[in-house]
């Protein structure tokens, strides 16, 4: 029978040592008897190591991490139960943590879940009391932890108040910071802590002001914050009376409200603006559209934009995911490539108006993201009457269509892009004047092509198609 | 007035906000700095529990509840009698920087009724956040309610100093927006979350620009002020968390406020109806349900009596029993009763042996409601599975379910 004595509840270097010595003597776990020195020898001199066994091995690294969480458990079984799971991954069961229906890998998540718990609820219910000395102030805390806790929990006191000097006492063990060295020493009682805080009363006052009486949820409060924490926690002393006066609270409200008689309406700032040139008036206009269904799932209208005096307007598909979000045409990826290929064709954005034929973006949901959905006939149809506004408006020399829904919405047929694109053709304009249409590809169709070579020919061939453009334009 | 009745007043005024979450921010820590304080490390801290069952993880509060805007939901609205009272930014600053430093909060949740204009109050409440950034180091979560008439650059402003953004879409429909609150409108909602989505994005893909409300956007309805059935409930929110990223669609239950307008129906808040939406939501988000699949009697609504999934199950027993040694994540992700974790539990475990019905109990499923649903190496369910009385036999009794009522 072998006797490991540990120096403290979490001396995790003498356990880690003694678990290897252990193993690669060949011990086995039940000839081992763990145990920790008296609490009254806590900074005695630690005794003579036994020389160490030569050679190593490996475990997997989440059951060291899982060691390292469990061996703060307040459970003076836990150092055999670790070594016992050491010795099993040793002795060839490698994947012993994925075996989650073994009692002894469940027994030791188990611990390991309640020293989360508690380390979390430390950092959740943990309460300072201010303390101003002449040296300067102080933040005590008195916490009563469940487990081993306070040396593993307290570095995250000193990333939160690093500048505060502040002490968290605790039954077991104490934690000092004071801005620059983190110290540990023995438990303390609560009489060290000073019994009030001068923003404490504040604190209770807004515990029960943001409580709703209307949902009175008493279970689910003591499951979260078990009564155990309260005799610490400064806000907890409302909660019989907030428990107590709740349903009366409500039924006052419910029963009898008092109406409050209405108060001359008064009408907010959000003037309706108005004038502009017609452009922007039928822009207005469009935001409030529902022709069609594509309004209700999208963000908004998009609508055509440039000077009221281009000579050329493109016309594409409908707006994407980006142009739906931020409000305005050609911003997403092919808006991108477009500005690209018209600034190597020599054609100024600035100079152009842009627009779609379809003015809210459509789309399927697939989980996080919205999949582009070409529109249907319906909707071209049905968007085609701000087109027309658009294309009245501003009587273009040129218009250039890019791709097929494009092409249909400008004239009103089906078009085989690669038999028609590249020249210019008579497109008769609202009042019957004569203007030019132009067929080209749409920019996300070169982004769609899948290889790279393609891609390069596909482009050079819509840069010469935008030069055409400037040419036709000139 | 003094500050505590402030605070009395002030938070009061902000308890009809369900969103206190403090989780998911960008790593921040004091350590070695010389100056200011705070930490966020992605997990939230909820440092209490209010007998309402909510945590409390923020000073969640209004900057003023006096309100130009009248909607009639809110007890803060313009013809309400409520007593009204305005914090200066050294106040909240003052209490915020107060409760941290004795760990009661994670940091602030700042709204506020709009006065004057929507601008004039966006720029009040951003800059409580810029003071306690940049005058004292404050590293701690901060949440800013923003105002969706304000100016975008006041929003961009806002995105520079706050964890989380949120604009409230209050109703799950336009018209039910109409109606109770003529003031403010859907597409200008949309539009700010649009615009918050791009920046979030934007900041995230580029690890040099300046940070943007790292922990993203978030929304709220109200449940039950109007007669929105969930499937339109459902149908908006899987849209807001599709269109903008949202990281929580908060559904609010509609509770009596005081000084109530007569338009709104004066009855206990519908907490059951809100917990199954929770609920459903949950099943989009997490186990891979789409909204369309989801059990909804005629006039849109799920059964309040058992949760969504169950119903679900229910419905399509031809899909049953799944096999606990053989079925894809998936499937058991639709057997009712199996969790997320439970599931991945499982997975691991039926790497090394067979399961049995006691290792699913070992993984502390609930077998009475799992049994029916499933093949384990020792279990078949039988004609339990195809029995009419199966709802009966796993819905809760009508007593059990007063807690929510």
């Amino acid at each position: 029978m072998r006797s490991i004595v540990l120096a403290h509840e979490v001396d995790w270097g003498a356990w880690r040592a003694a678990a290897r010595m252990l193993t690669l003597a060949d011990v086995a776990p039940e000839d081992v008897v763990w145990s920790v020195r008296n609490a009254s020898d806590l900074f005695a001199e630690p005794e003579e190591e036994a020389a160490a066994p030569t050679g190593s091995f490996t475990v997997p690294r989440a059951l060291v991490s899982l060691a390292e969480t469990v061996i703060q458990a307040n459970d003076p079984e836990r150092f055999a139960l670790l070594y016992r799971l050491i010795w099993r991954a040793h002795r060839g069961e490698k994947h012993i943590l994925e075996m989650t229906t073994d009692p002894e890998v469940q027994r030791t998540q188990r611990l390991a879940q309640a020293v989360r718990r508690d380390t979390h609820k430390m950092r959740a219910f943990v309460r300072f009391r201010e303390v101003v000395e002449p040296e300067g102030t102080r933040y005590v805390s008195w916490f009563e932890p469940d487990h081993y806790i306070v040396e593993a929990n307290a570095p995250f006191f000193t990333r939160r108040f690093a500048t505060m000097t502040w002490s968290i006492l605790t039954p077991y063990r104490s934690a000092h910071w004071d801005g620059e060295e983190l110290r540990f020493n023995v438990g303390a009682s609560p009489a060290d802590v000073p019994d009030d805080d001068r923003l404490e009363a504040y604190w209770r006052a807004y515990y029960s002001s943001i409580f709703n009486p209307a949902r009175l949820k008493i279970g689910a409060m003591r499951a979260e914050m078990p009564q155990k924490y309260w005799r610490n926690l400064p806000e907890a002393a409302a909660i019989p009376e907030l428990i107590r006066t709740a349903s009366g609270r409500v039924d006052s409200m419910v029963e009898q409200p008092v109406f409050s008689s209405p108060r001359p309406a008064r009408v907010v700032a959000s003037t309706p603006v108005e004038g502009g040139t017609a452009l922007q008036q039928a822009a207005r206009d469009a935001a409030e559209c529902r022709r069609c269904p594509l309004w209700e799932p999208a963000t908004q209208v998009v609508f055509g934009e440039g000077p009221p005096d281009a000579r050329i307007m493109l016309v594409g598909e409908q707006p994407g995911d980006q142009e739906d979000l931020a409000g305005r045409p050609f911003v997403g990826p092919a808006g991108q490539l477009l500005d690209r290929a018209m600034a190597e064709a020599g054609l100024d954005r600035q100079t152009v108006y842009l627009t779609n034929s379809v003015k809210h973006f459509k789309f399927v949901p697939r989980g996080k993201r919205r999949i582009h959905e070409k529109p249907g006939t319906g909707e071209i149809n049905a968007c085609r009457f701000w087109l027309d506004l658009e294309r009245a408006e501003l009587k273009p020399a040129l218009t250039v269509m890019l791709g097929v829904t494009a092409a249909r919405a400008v004239l009103g047929r089906a078009v085989t892009i690669s038999r028609e694109r590249s020249q210019p053709m008579p497109l008769p304009d609202a009042a019957g004047g004569n203007t030019t249409g132009f067929i080209t590809v749409h920019p996300s169709y070169l982004l769609r092509l899948p290889d790279e070579e393609a891609k390069t020919r596909e482009y050079a061939a819509f840069v010469e198609d935008l030069r055409r453009v400037v040419a036709l334009a000139a | 007035m003094d500050l505590l009745k402030k605070l009395e007043i002030l938070a009061d005024a902000a308890k009809y906000d369900a969103s206190c979450a403090s989780s998911g921010t960008a790593t921040r820590s004091s350590l070695g700095e010389t100056t200011g304080v705070g930490s966020t490390e992605g997990m939230g801290i909820c440092h209490a529990y209010a007998p309402d069952g909510r945590c409390i993880s923020l000073l969640k509060i209004l900057l003023t509840n006096s309100c130009i805007y009248d909607c009639l939901y809110c007890i803060n609205r313009r013809s309400s009698n409520v007593q009204r009272a305005r914090f200066t930014v050294d106040e909240v600053v003052t209490l915020t920087l107060g409760f941290y430093r004795r760990n009661c909060i994670e940091g602030l949740f700042l709204s506020s009724g709009i006065i004057r204009s929507p601008d004039y109050t966006m720029e009040q409440v951003v800059r409580v956040a810029k003071t306690l950034r940049e005058e004292h180091g404050f590293r701690g979560y901060i949440h800013l309610k923003t105002i969706p008439d304000a100016s975008p650059e006041l929003l961009l402003e806002a995105g520079l100093y706050a964890d989380r953004l949120s604009i409230n879409v209050e109703m799950p429909t336009e018209d039910g927006l109409a109606r109770l609150a003529p003031e403010k409108d859907m597409p200008s909602i949309r539009r700010s979350m649009g615009r918050m989505r791009l920046r979030i994005d934007e900041a995230k893909a580029e690890k040099k620009s300046p940070r943007f409300a790292p922990a993203g956007q978030s929304t709220q309805m109200i449940i039950g002020a109007d007669d929105s059935s969930d499937r339109k409930i459902l149908a908006l929110s899987t849209n807001l968390y599709g269109n903008y990223g949202l990281r929580r669609v908060y559904f609010s239950a509609f509770s009596p406020i005081p000084d109530a307008s007569a338009i709104l129906p004066p009855r206990k808040a519908p907490l059951l109806r809100e917990h199954r939406l929770y609920q459903a939501d949950w099943l989009m988000r997490f186990y891979e349900f789409r909204a369309d699949e989801l059990a909804l009697d005629g006039a849109g609504n799920m059964d309040l009596s058992m949760d969504p999934k169950l119903a679900w199950a229910l419905q399509h027993r031809e899909q049953f029993p799944m096999d606990v040694n053989t079925a894809t994540r998936e499937q058991l992700l639709r057997v009712p009763g199996m969790g997320v974790k439970s599931v991945d539990k499982l997975l691991q475990a039926r790497r090394h042996r067979r399961l049995r019905m006691d290792d699913l109990a070992r993984l502390r499923m609930p077998m009475a409601k799992v049994a029916p649903f499933v093949v384990a190496q020792d279990h078949q369910p039988g004609g339990l599975l195809d029995s009419a009385r199966l709802a009966q036999r796993l819905v809760p009794k009508a007593a059990q379910l007063d807690m929510f009522a």
